[in-house]
């Protein structure tokens, strides 16, 4: 059992999807059974934004130490921003509003990665200090902030199928298809073997450059279209909404089972954390626990998996 | 009279290979000694167990007639006055050459270390390299690195608490220019006056014998010579190093003149054209650290700079730095550098790849019940011919092998030389650059390195152990560049 465990790789997601269960049981347990299902539902269809960014970060995360996308926030609501602006809450215009807030990613993200190639920026510095630019252009920009997003849009965020968001189910799919391509294509194994060891995976051919582009880019034009999806379903874009994808995506990915360390990551896992995440702060809202100590569990948490993973790799 | 340092059997092993195998060595107070040999021949190993870096698995190390063999480390050896300049510079690159200095003297503390700890460095650079011409308040990475090879020989000659009683140079003169080189060895002689040792490593062989008094040759981990330098030659030396017998050319009658170039390009130096045909295994020999493996890098990031049409694939010799992925199986390993033509549909073939390691498993004999086993199950041997299979599992017509053999056990060697040759026979070529002289027979021809310049091209029948070392050691006569 344990032995297969490791070789699935479900060991690595398997303690995601313990705490949430654990947590939710306790949150029913705290509220006297009351609202059970309607927390599960409500994780079901917060848990799909975390999960999006976080599929971006985990990419970033998978190649290697020192690699993070810290302009998530600020692309997400910058994302939102160009969206809403295009759809202009018009039903037509929710396709080429989505294009243009991932065209918007793709941008960042290429920005991204000119500064850490051309400018041999660490990505940490990186990241962090586009997205003050993004942050900038996306108060300069301004527009989108009125609009209130499609009926089309805001109604499809709240569709439900037997208490399951649709938009959930979507957002499974599309992790399927993220799965398959860590897994199975060459772009996916080339990320895992530069997270490995990028001078190793130079030397076995690997395009170690291209990779690193496409995965900054990816993360970003995750974040662009997490923000118009985000903004149909909170009705509209907020200067700050992104604030909580900081946090979020990098909480996600590693709860989720990725190693900081790279070379090893699962999608399962995002899912997993995202509802940990999400239910960890419901429960302590039922238990009446303030924001401060909120944010300081969830630190907590973090080295705390960081630590146990570490652990387990040392004694590899 | 007593010896300053007396090492009796020294044995040390590494995996298969045998780096000490009973080595006795003695050196008097005040004597200058010059230790050669060809890469591997255990020098390293054995100034790494005087300096206490290496634990020798057996055998006995005396300093002034105290035996220390039991727990010998760095400190026991710098608190007996025994100094070590290696070959890769240890100065902290972001301090300056005071506060070095102050590093390896822990007595420079308190007000005004920094003024002690200055004048004691420029004490000794004056002393050894006079008109240095170097700032002691510089940071380390600002000089050049003639400089700071000055500052680390001259920080192994200061003195605290203990007098330095034996400085060990390893390739000293590598990055000095020939007024300081001469100024280096003519310090060194003036302090046999005062009773400091050397121990002098160098592949300049007339500055050895004109330094030295005493020069040991080293040969396989043994010491092959213990002789008077005034009774030497440079060509005796060289004979000394090498093996008695010796046939040039094992692989010999095979070469095809008339095959087309696979590579053309200027060589390291410019002094030879780097050459390889279809068909041929080319070597790249020379002392280790030469410039053979920037060569390859350089041909294998720019191939279009030596004119290469076909796909190229390298061999890491460093398995842990360069080759292996640690946290995949030995299939993955040995399928990555062939995943784009593994396709199917964009999408990897997991059957193909399976097939594939399956069939190199058993071609080049991977000793593992099952491919999907973690790559870090197997031996080193084990692993490189993993690295082997992923290179000649590809497309790649040209093989890249960055001296594939380090640390790999006999069995394995004599597998991979075979398959070598069956893959260039059947129209791959290979540039492999390899420290053993022993490879070189499995080659077509060679580039001797020296310095990171192509210093000697030899046809088939010149390959011999002696041709490579004439090349490798620089006479004193040859002009500097």
């Amino acid at each position: 059992m344990a032995a297969w465990l490791a070789r699935t790789g479900v060991r690595d997601w398997l303690f995601a999807y313990v705490g949430a269960v654990t947590v939710w049981l306790v949150t029913v347990v705290i509220a006297d059974g009351f609202g059970a299902m309607q927390t599960l539902t409500a994780g079901l269809g917060f848990a799909v934004f975390y999960v999006l960014v976080a599929t971006g970060q985990m990419f970033v995360i998978a190649t290697g130490p020192g690699n993070i996308d810290l302009s998530i926030p600020a692309t997400v609501t910058l994302g939102a921003g160009v969206a809403m602006s295009v759809m202009a809450g018009s039903d037509a215009m929710i396709v080429p509003g989505f294009l243009a807030a991932i065209a918007t990613g793709i941008a960042v993200g290429s920005f991204n990665y000119a500064l850490i190639r051309a400018l041999r920026i660490p990505p940490i510095i990186a990241t962090l200090s586009s997205s003050f630019v993004v942050q900038s252009t996306a108060i300069w920009y301004g527009r989108g902030l009125s609009i209130k997003p499609p009926d089309a849009l805001q109604d499809f965020t709240f569709a439900r199928v037997l208490d399951v968001p649709v938009m959930t189910l979507v957002a499974v799919l599309f992790t399927m298809a993220m799965a398959v391509v860590l897994r199975r294509t060459v772009y996916g194994r080339s990320v895992l073997a530069i997270g490995q060891n990028p001078k190793a995976a130079h030397l076995a051919g690997v395009d170690v450059e291209r990779t690193r582009w496409v995965t900054y880019t990816l993360s970003a034009a995750l974040a662009g279209f997490t923000g118009a999806l985000f903004a149909g379903f909170s009705g509209g874009v907020s200067l700050d909404m992104g604030a909580q994808f900081l946090l979020a995506s990098i909480a996600v990915v590693v709860i989720g089972g990725t190693s900081v360390a790279g070379g090893r990551a699962n999608l399962p896992g995002l899912w997993g954390a995202a509802l940990f995440l999400f239910l960890l702060v419901t429960m302590l809202n039922a238990a009446g626990v303030g924001s401060g100590v909120r944010q300081l569990l969830t630190g907590v948490l973090i080295i705390a998996v960081i630590t146990a993973a570490g652990g387990e790799q040392r004694g590899r | 009279m007593t010896a300053l340092v007396e090492l009796g059997g020294l044995e040390k092993r590494y995996e298969a290979v045998r780096a000490l195998d009973g080595v006795d060595l003695s050196v008097a107070a005040g004597e200058v000694l010059g230790l050669v040999g060809h890469n591997g021949a255990g020098k390293s190993t054995l100034i790494n167990v005087l300096a206490g870096t290496v634990v020798p698995d057996a055998g006995r190390i005396e300093v002034r007639g105290e035996d220390l063999t039991r727990g010998y480390d760095v400190t026991t050896a710098t608190d007996r006055g025994i100094r070590c300049v290696f070959q890769e510079l240890s100065l902290c690159p972001n301090l300056t050459a005071a506060e070095n200095t102050r590093i390896v003297h822990r007595s420079i503390r308190g007000h005004g270390w920094h003024e002690r700890a200055r004048a004691l460095i420029m004490a000794t650079l004056d002393a050894v390299f006079p008109g240095h011409g170097i700032r002691p308040d510089r940071r380390i990475g600002d000089l050049s690195i003639g400089r700071r090879q000055m500052v680390e020989i001259a920080r192994a000659f200061t003195e605290t608490e203990t007098p330095v009683r034996l400085v060990i140079l390893d390739e000293p003169t590598s990055s000095l220019d020939s007024t300081a080189a001469e100024q280096l060895l003519a310090y060194v002689r003036r302090r046999q006056a005062d009773g400091v040792a050397t121990i002098l490593i160098s592949h300049l062989l007339g500055e050895i014998l004109s330094a030295a008094d005493r020069v040991v040759v080293m040969r396989d981990g043994k010491v092959v010579a213990d002789r008077a330098a005034s009774t030497l030659a440079r060509d005796a030396l060289v004979g000394l190093m090498g093996h008695v017998a010796q046939q040039p050319g094992a692989a010999a009658g095979r070469r095809r003149l008339d095959a087309a170039k696979v590579l053309d390009g200027p060589g390291p130096g410019g002094r030879h054209r780097l050459e390889l045909r279809r068909g041929e295994v080319v070597g790249l020999a020379g002392l280790a650290g030469h410039g053979q493996t920037a060569a390859l890098l350089a041909i294998y990031d720019r191939p279009r700079a030596f004119a290469a049409e076909a796909a190229l694939a390298f061999v890491a010799g460093d398995r842990q730095a360069d080759g292996v992925f640690p946290l995949w199986s030995i299939r993955d390993n040995i399928a990555v550098r062939s995943f784009a033509a593994l396709r199917r549909h964009g999408l990897l073939d997991e059957g193909g790849v399976s097939e594939l390691a399956e069939t190199w498993r058993q071609r080049i004999g991977i000793r593992t019940p099952d491919v999907r086993n973690p790559i870090l199950s197997l031996s080193g041997g084990n692993q490189q011919k993993v690295l082997f299979a992923r290179a000649l599992a590809s497309a790649a017509t040209i093989i890249l092998m960055d001296d594939p053999m380090r640390g790999v056990d006999v069995g394995t060697k004599s597998e991979v030389y075979a398959l070598i040759r069956q893959e260039a026979t059947a129209g791959r070529s290979f540039l492999w650059y390899t420290t053993e002289l022993d490879e070189l027979v499995h080659c077509d021809r060679v580039y001797v390195f020296r310095e990171d310049e192509i210093v000697a091209h030899l046809e088939q029948d010149e390959i011999t152990e002696r041709a490579v070392l004439q090349a490798s050691f620089r006479a004193d006569t040859e002009a500097v560049a």
